[in-house]
């Protein structure tokens, strides 16, 4: 009876932490200098993409963005040069759209595929259709980038946040932030600083989604 | 005379356009007026939405000393072609501006370090009476009324 008793307890004390484990928010600095999470998500030519696709590169760059978002509208050529200068580095633009298209049909996959065509984008344009991803790495903007070191296999995000610090005026951008980190880890350093607030449009939960 | 009526157009509201210099003179103000400051745009649908529920109250507790201050966030560059039109259409009693501060990591953690960047965001001051109440996302008019008369009576 005792043993029941004791096994019972282990199993409450389990869910309890099973429940404040889903409860917990990742928050997006909380990642850096952690292993970050994988996902296999469907790209807008129908494949699947997963780090594994990147296992050859030094890191990647994970964005997550979107359409309709007039932040993310100011970043697609940045995003687009960022990937033209920094695939032949070894740092691959991998682009994620969170949204519920429910709030924007702009974000809906179908217009994915024609924003990418338009803008003439590079890298894969991978949709998040649970959101699980964007939850996991704790985004909760568009455009909000994670740079990600490859490390013996293992990706490690190494800097969380804003591309540069000016999303309206390219031509009077003082600090780019995400280059800057790419440099510093071409050095074998530390990026520093490590997290900056990305300032954009807040992801566009579902509506079911506990946030 | 046909001239001078009272014609839309002649009325056309223009935002002022403000530095960070002044939302910290609001920030800092020595009066006994509690500033409501909410940060917003234009393409923003849940800062749209919240938008008149600032507006009922400022209209509401005008003779409070409560002062409503809608900022936007719009892109200078769209400043004709978006807000003047909206600020035209809504119409609202509450002052609106456009704060011309395109370096947000420069200032946003000056308005306060918990934001995280996203808007709707609003922070609701009065520096002489040490409040100083900050809050992002949306508010229904019922919790916004709520935090203004228990600020008010703190």
């Amino acid at each position: 009876m005792k043993k029941i008793t004791s096994v019972l307890s282990l199993v409450i004390l389990a869910l309890f932490f099973a429940y404040n484990y889903a409860q917990a928010q990742v928050v997006d600095s909380d990642m850096i200098g952690k292993e970050a999470p994988a996902f296999s998500l469907k790209n807008i030519d129908g494949k699947m993409v997963s780090l594994d696709n990147f296992k050859s590169s030094k890191g990647a760059i994970v964005i997550f963005t979107c359409n309709h978002c007039p932040y993310s509208k100011m970043y697609e050529d940045r995003i687009v040069a960022l990937d033209g200068k920094f695939k032949g580095q070894g740092y691959p633009v991998v682009a994620i759209n969170p949204n519920d298209p429910a709030t924007y049909a702009e974000d809906s996959f179908e217009n994915m595929k024609k924003r990418a065509k338009k803008k003439g984008f590079t890298f894969p344009y991978i949709v998040d259709e649970t959101q699980t991803i964007a939850k996991a790495y704790g985004a909760t903007r568009t455009p909000h980038v994670y740079l990600l070191e490859n490390s013996n296999g293992k990706f490690i995000v190494r800097y969380v946040g804003a591309i540069d610090d000016n999303p309206q005026d390219e031509k009077a951008v003082t600090t780019k932030f995400l280059e800057d980190a790419i440099a510093k880890l071409g050095a074998g350093q530390a990026p520093d600083p490590s997290h900056v607030k990305a300032v954009g449009c807040g992801i566009k939960w579902k509506a079911t989604a506990a946030n | 005379m046909l001239l001078l009526c009272s014609c839309p157009l002649l009325h056309a509201q223009k935002p002022e356009i403000i530095k960070m210099s002044q939302v910290a003179a609001w920030d800092l103000a020595d009066n006994d007026t509690l500033y409501v400051l909410n940060f917003w745009a234009t393409w923003c649908k849940p800062c749209v939405a919240e938008m008149p529920f600032f507006d009922q109250v400022q209209r509401e507790m005008k003779d409070q000393k409560v002062k409503v201050i809608f900022i936007s966030m719009d892109f200078r560059n769209e400043y004709d072609k978006r807000l003047v039109p909206f600020v035209n259409r809504k119409n609202f009693d509450s002052k609106i501006v456009l704060l011309d501060e395109p370096k947000y990591n420069d200032w946003i953690d000056k308005v306060s370090t918990e934001w995280s960047g996203a808007i709707p965001a609003t922070l609701i001051v009065q520096h002489s009476k040490a409040i100083r109440s900050f809050h992002e996302g949306e508010f229904t008019y019922e919790t916004l009324k709520t935090k203004i008369e228990s600020l008010l009576n703190q």
